[in-house]
């Protein structure tokens, strides 16, 4: 009952981050970079969540900086995903020197710290959008290829994919048809733990000021410009850092509901 | 009867949440008797015997009935007081040996633990126990013989290490449930004669669990059939045998009697074509020059022990191991070693069916996927013309077509293992590799699907290479027998002559260590 409510929780709160985010534009009362407020106006006649030091509209602000954090943590979870999940299950299948050249490239990858890969890359390629969702899902892939690696190992010692290399189907029907099927379960329960991490990643980028670029911010990046003001009592730094957190537990819930659901063998 | 029986159960219900496992079943067991209980898979033989101590699995609870061991009602008793019963009066030999053990611990200490338990006693003294024991089980260095892990030891011995320790404190009831199951028969002869020892010399009773009705037959005093819960039959195991009154002993007992070899009627000119055939997994030599030929309309029976290189030379003959030297031809074309190689006609012409149905269909796959790809795969055939062929393949394997849309989980093993069938049908194959493919099957199951695959030789001509480790099923389904041992060829011929007189003294070894109904069978046999 109780992980019930945790699901419908989860899935209000997720659906109602997702369409503010979604029609940002429509729902922000003003544009979110314009000064229309004096400095640090508390909430009021004056906005909702009032403004910060430059007399923006924070609601404003924050529904765009929502924006930007899940369009990145679903674009970079998604291609990391998709990098991580497929590299693997090849690996699975082909073993070999294949499986060697990729793994041991993953293990080089994990061990070096990510943010401050993230930090030497971007110094290097600049910031835009596309280089952080790239970057962000180059380095992710490797947890998506580590929990991937060993179930696509047990999946491709099955009989049936004998059956199918009996057959002389190509390696696209094995990695699709007969092997990604069987690992939906764990792999759900992974791109949910990848979408918090993805938004906690985005926003500590941010945060340290080489994710979203001023004017425009995202969550992480409206902690940062606001941060001064918890000092003078304010809590407007909080609203930004509330959604990450949100964000976080609702997907989790989410996730964990999805994974119990499909460990259930499918019946006729 | 003076004196109480060891076990009494009378009118056990047993539940689980969603079925009735044991419905309305009475048994008495007195002190020296063996009681078998035979039965199809699921049919409550584990539960009733597990129920004689009380013992359930989650989930499962009596609801009605009462339990007596040794003149003590169990049911109600204490947790402490049922768990103090379970120590000193019952032990329960398990199927796998290899699962029972924990591979961490020697044999010798995990043998002895209950009475070091109960009674602080020192490593000499367990040491001596277990050496007594190993030594009336004729274990091979007794002394030594518990310093080995679990892993080192073959099992048979393990087998019997498990029966050491169910000695171990006595028991006034030994509950054996399937302990032969997982051997080759000529180990498994060796460890029915000393269970029959074992429960004669210490005169307590024992309830025997088995799928097997010959192994029954030679080891229990009275029979128990059951069935969906129920009580089938019960009677001396003579009379069971000889005159069984129900329709479903009757078919039990007909499934294990001789019916007479198949008729040979295969062609002449060989499909398939084994000429001195080697294969190695590194240093170890897995199939050491084979050669043997089958024609069309040919059901050829691989048998042999495990690890005689039955399924590696399968293995080869599908190209899923290389060959390191001699040669497979194809309808005169010889086979490249690797499937990889092989053109995509050689790929239709063999099929593979494995053992265990349950790993070979993906669960993720309704049974329209899984039979309809090699429809398209090698055929191209698509929409109706797909549809019908899809029906046609369903009747032939005799389950309905609405089935087409449910996935594996919600088919019985039996139909699983059809749907398989299906599948390499549906590539229209000239030669089908069968590896134990029934093994893992009840008997009356097992039968059925002979039946199937009989039909089939005759209707689309298949040669069947058929793997299997029963020589009764053998004997009644093959034409030509090929026995193995070590990797080598012991002997190939016709099935009557393999069977009839064998030539090599590992064949006739193997041929006579295959349990009969026949009584005195076991103890007529010499100690190997």
């Amino acid at each position: 009952m109780l992980s019930r409510i945790a699901v419908i929780g989860s899935l209000c709160l997720l659906s109602a981050m997702v369409l503010a985010a979604l029609l940002a534009p429509v729902l922000a009362p003003v544009p979110p970079n314009e000064m229309v407020y004096p400095a640090y106006a508390a909430p009021g006649p004056g906005g909702v969540l009032g403004a910060d030091g430059l007399g923006r509209d924070m609601l404003s602000r924050v529904l765009h900086g929502m924006r930007y954090t899940l369009i990145i943590t679903f674009a970079a979870t998604t291609l990391a995903g998709a990098i991580g999940v497929s590299l693997a299950i090849a690996s699975g299948l082909l073993k070999g020197w294949f499986d060697i050249l990729v793994g041991r490239a993953f293990d080089i990858l994990m061990s070096i710290p990510h943010i401050i890969l993230a930090l030497i890359v971007l110094a290097i390629l600049g910031v835009s959008m596309t280089t952080l969702v790239f970057t962000m899902a180059v380095l992710q892939s490797s947890t998506y290829y580590r929990v991937t690696r060993p179930i696509a190992g047990d999946l491709s010692a099955m009989d049936y994919v004998e059956v199918a290399r009996l057959r002389g189907e190509r390696l696209g029907w094995n990695l699709f048809r007969e092997i990604f099927p069987n690992m939906v379960p764990s792999l759900l329960a992974q791109y949910g733990l990848g979408l918090s991490s993805a938004t906690l990643f985005i926003s500590s980028l941010s945060f340290l000021g080489i994710g979203i670029q001023p004017p425009a911010a995202d969550l992480g990046g409206l902690v940062r410009e606001n941060a001064l003001a918890l000092s003078a009592g304010r809590f407007t730094p909080l609203v930004p850092a509330a959604c990450i957190a949100l964000f976080c537990l609702s997907v989790n819930g989410i996730a964990d509901w999805l994974v119990s659901h499909f460990s259930e063998r499918p019946e006729s | 009867m003076t004196t109480p029986p060891i076990l009494r159960i009378e009118n056990l219900r047993v539940e689980s949440r969603k079925s009735v496992l044991l419905d309305d079943v009475s048994i008495t067991l007195a002190k020296g008797e063996v009681l078998g209980i035979i039965g199809e898979s699921g049919a409550g033989k584990s539960t009733l015997a597990l129920s004689s101590m009380l013992l359930m699995r989650p989930g499962c609870r009596v609801t009605a009935g009462s339990v007596e061991l040794c003149g003590q009602p169990l049911i109600g008793l204490p947790q402490a007081a049922l768990e103090q019963i379970r120590r000193t009066r019952v032990a329960y030999v398990a199927q796998s040996a290899a699962a029972a053990f924990n591979p961490f611990y020697r044999l010798e200490t995990q043998i002895t633990e209950l009475p070091a338990l109960s009674s602080r006693l020192g490593r000499t003294e367990r040491h001596r126990m277990a050496a007594a024991l190993f030594e009336e089980l004729q274990l091979p260095d007794p002394e030594t013989f518990g310093k080995r892990y679990p892993h080192q030891v073959s099992g048979g011995q393990l087998q019997r290490a498990m029966i050491a320790m169910a000695l171990i404190n006595k028991p006034e009831l030994i509950i054996f449930d399937e302990p032969t199951t997982a051997l080759d028969v000529t180990t498994q002869i060796e460890v029915l004669q000393l269970i029959r020892k074992i429960v004669r010399e210490h005169d307590c009773a024992a309830l025997y669990v088995s799928h097997d009705l010959a192994v029954v037959a030679q080891m229990a005093d009275r029979v128990l059939v059951m069935r969906h819960g129920k009580m089938v039959e019960e009677g001396p195991t003579r009379q069971l045998v000889d005159s069984p009154q129900t329709e479903y002993a009757r078919q039990l007992v007909s499934n294990r009697g001789h019916h007479g070899y198949a008729e040979h009627r295969g062609e002449d000119t060989p499909i398939l074509d084994i000429r001195n055939v080697t294969a190695a997994y590194g240093a170890v030599t897995a199939v050491d020059n084979v050669s043997m030929a089958m024609a069309p309309g040919e059901v050829l029976a691989l048998v042999g022990e495990s690890g005689s290189g039955k399924t590696s030379l399968a293995r080869c003959v599908a190209g899923l191991q290389t060959v390191r030297s001699g040669t497979i031809t194809l309808q005169g074309a010889p086979l490249p070693p690797l499937v990889e190689q092989r053109s995509f006609e050689q790929r239709r012409l063999v099929q593979y069916i494995h053992q265990l149905p349950d790993l070979a269909l993906n669960p993720r796959q309704t049974l329209r996927e899984i039979i309809g790809r090699p429809l398209s795969f090698f055929h191209k055939l698509s929409g109706a013309r797909r549809e019908q062929r899809l029906a046609e393949l369903m009747e032939a394997i005799e389950l309905p077509v609405s089935y087409l849309d449910r996935y594996p989980s919600a088919l019985s093993g039996g139909q699983k293992q059809r749907i398989c069938i299906a599948r390499s049908l549906a590539a229209e194959p000239k030669v089908l590799i069968c590896d134990e493919i029934t093994s893992a099957l009840d008997p009356l199951v097992e039968e059925s699907i002979v039946l199937l695959l009989s039909r089939l030789i005759r209707d689309e001509n298949l040669a069947i290479l058929f793997i299997t480790h029963n020589l009764g099923l053998a004997a009644r389904f093959s034409h030509n027998v090929a026995v193995m041992q070590h990797g080598k060829l012991a002997e190939f011929g016709p099935t009557a002559e393999v069977f009839e007189t064998p030539q090599s003294a590992y064949a006739r070894t193997l041929m006579e260590a295959v349990p009969q109904l026949d009584e005195g069978w076991l103890d007529s046999r010499r100690r190997a």
